[in-house]
């Protein structure tokens, strides 16, 4: 059974805040949830299905329900770090094609700035079996994904100069985006001599950190054609965990280079007729390795890739990160993933920000990566059409 | 300048590695049924399945197969900076997460060879730990 063409995105919120200290993490999930649910024309009454990660709080998913006052008879809290909401919207995709629930919404909220729980947010980090071998190295996240940057540039001779075109691109389209964090275009030159965090990552390498949060709906045919607006459908989904690799680890790629074939065999296109692509972004390093392991260069050729101006909106080969991605806009609860779905959507429906709409957008790709690049991570993509 | 050295807590399941850096060798454990050498530590050999394993003395030798000089942390880390955060491909396969110790940070590199020593931890209650492994380049 394939899930092509049977869920489809009707609502979906991005929290206009990125520094909210007088909101709850319960009230910043309610805040979008509400949010996405009248972007679909629906309420909370409506829902059937919910879903969250390790960023809700208390019991999960089930004080949540009770906190929002929904009558749910599918939920799940699957957690993967910032791809969890891909993973959420694969699964509540699957349950929609199995006839199994009829709108699902999923909700993602943080306060990193203004004391919430931290990425992860779980007490169950320290019994992982892996922490007495990786918890004593001083590995901070950009340290982390300096190792496999480093080991890029070994391998196929990446420079800063090309990780920093990336940084570039996403801050050309965010001088768009009001809302976003960063707004400033900034130049190869000034992500260089930005301060060096943790080799060869700059500050400028690295994406913001934002309160706030994200939702979106996911509904069936049925009610898709019952809303007054236009849902995009989902046409393919994949995911893939990357481990450790049993300790012989290779840092020069990631899962994607199974969720991408999974997704695009699904959604039966190829990487060439995507107009859109929404790719997480926590490091520059993280885009260039996800664009080859999807497909959209070759393996090492990241680098001339993201150079040649086609990650730039509208008229570059392969617009990304509209919104400025996490880089500049906003990267709610440390989770990058959410508002990947979020861009990719507003571009499908033509709502993107004028001047990096992208014309006549067909098909859109959003990918998420969560854990760590470094050690184990879990890829998701979905694609997604303006209509089946 | 010495980094900080937070004892690892140890388990029945790994305590053969920690027991054998406390003596100042690197223990590894290895599938009794398809000879993995397995990393990280642990009684299931995550190839094949089996969870028989033994335990064997490894060399303790290695290069370096990616590291990052980090100079910007939070925290504890933040009043050693610059250190070396790196994987070591061991002689026997496996790549572990470490430090490079007894270095100059600036002049460390991918494909380095380097050597195991067990540095001195102590666990959350001030009390000595089993010590941690780390790399330094190979001596002479």
């Amino acid at each position: 059974m394939s899930i092509k063409g049977k869920a489809f995105i009707a609502g979906i919120y991005e929290h206009p805040g990125r520094h909210l200290p007088d909101r709850t993490l319960p009230q910043i999930h309610a805040d979008v949830g509400l949010g996405a649910l009248a972007d679909a024309g629906l309420s909370t009454p409506d829902v059937d299905a919910y879903y969250s990660a390790g960023d809700a709080p208390g019991f999960g998913v089930l004080s949540m329900i009770d906190y929002l006052g929904l009558e749910c008879r599918y939920l799940n809290d699957t957690e993967t770090g910032g791809s969890s909401y891909l993973l959420h919207a694969q699964h509540a995709a699957t349950a929609i094609a199995a006839g199994h629930i009829d709108v699902a919404l999923i909700t993602l909220a943080g306060k990193p700035l203004t004391g919430g729980a931290g990425p992860g947010g779980s007490g169950r980090v320290g019994a992982a079996p892996e922490a007495p071998f990786e918890g004593q190295w001083g590995m901070s996240v950009p340290g982390g994904y300096a190792l496999a940057a480093q080991r890029h540039m070994h391998e196929f001779g990446t420079t800063s100069e090309q990780l920093a075109e990336i940084k570039v691109a996403a801050s050309t389209h965010a001088q768009h985006n009001p809302r976003a964090l960063l707004q400033d275009v900034v130049t190869v030159e000034e992500v260089i001599e930005s301060p060096m965090i943790s080799d060869p990552l700059h500050r400028l390498d690295c994406c913001v950190i934002t309160d706030g949060g994200g939702a979106m709906v996911i509904v069936s045919e049925a009610v898709a054609n019952s809303l007054e607006r236009h849902s995009i459908p989902i046409l393919g989904t994949g995911t893939y965990v990357k481990s450790s690799q049993s300790g012989r680890i290779d840092l020069t790629h990631t899962g994607a280079v199974k969720s991408g074939p999974l997704a695009f065999t699904e959604a039966g296109i190829t990487p060439s007729d995507i107009d859109y692509v929404s790719i997480y972004d926590s490091f520059t390093i993280t885009v260039l390795i996800t664009l080859e392991d999807l497909g959209f260069c070759e393996r090492g050729d990241g680098g001339r890739f993201v150079s040649d101006g086609n990650l730039q909106a509208p008229h570059g080969a392969l617009p990304f990160n509209t919104d400025g991605g996490g880089l500049c806009n906003n990267h709610p609860a440390n989770r990058g993933g959410m508002t990947k779905v979020i861009e990719a959507v507003r571009q499908l429906r033509g709502e993107a920000n004028t001047p990096v709409q992208v014309g006549d957008c067909e098909l859109a790709l959003a990918h998420g990566t969560g854990g760590s690049l470094a050690t184990r991570s879990a890829s998701s993509t979905m694609i997604m059409g303006r209509s089946l | 300048m010495r980094l900080p050295a937070r004892a690892a807590q140890s388990n029945s399941e790994n305590a053969p590695f920690f027991e054998g850096a406390t003596a100042g060798r690197l223990i590894l454990p290895q599938c009794s049924i398809c000879d993995f050498v397995i990393w990280f530590p642990r009684e299931i050999c995550p190839e094949c399945g089996s969870q028989k394993v033994s335990w064997f003395e490894a060399s303790g030798r290695g290069t370096i197969y990616s590291c990052t000089t980090t100079r910007r942390i939070p925290g504890s880390w933040g009043k050693v900076t610059p250190f070396v955060l790196a994987y070591v491909e061991l002689e026997e396969g496996p790549r572990v997460m470490t430090n490079i110790v007894e270095c100059d940070p600036e002049s460390v590199s991918i494909g380095d060879s380097v050597e195991a020593v067990f540095e001195e931890a102590l666990n959350r209650d001030g009390e000595p730990g089993p010590p941690l492994l780390r790399f330094r380049p190979t001596q002479g």
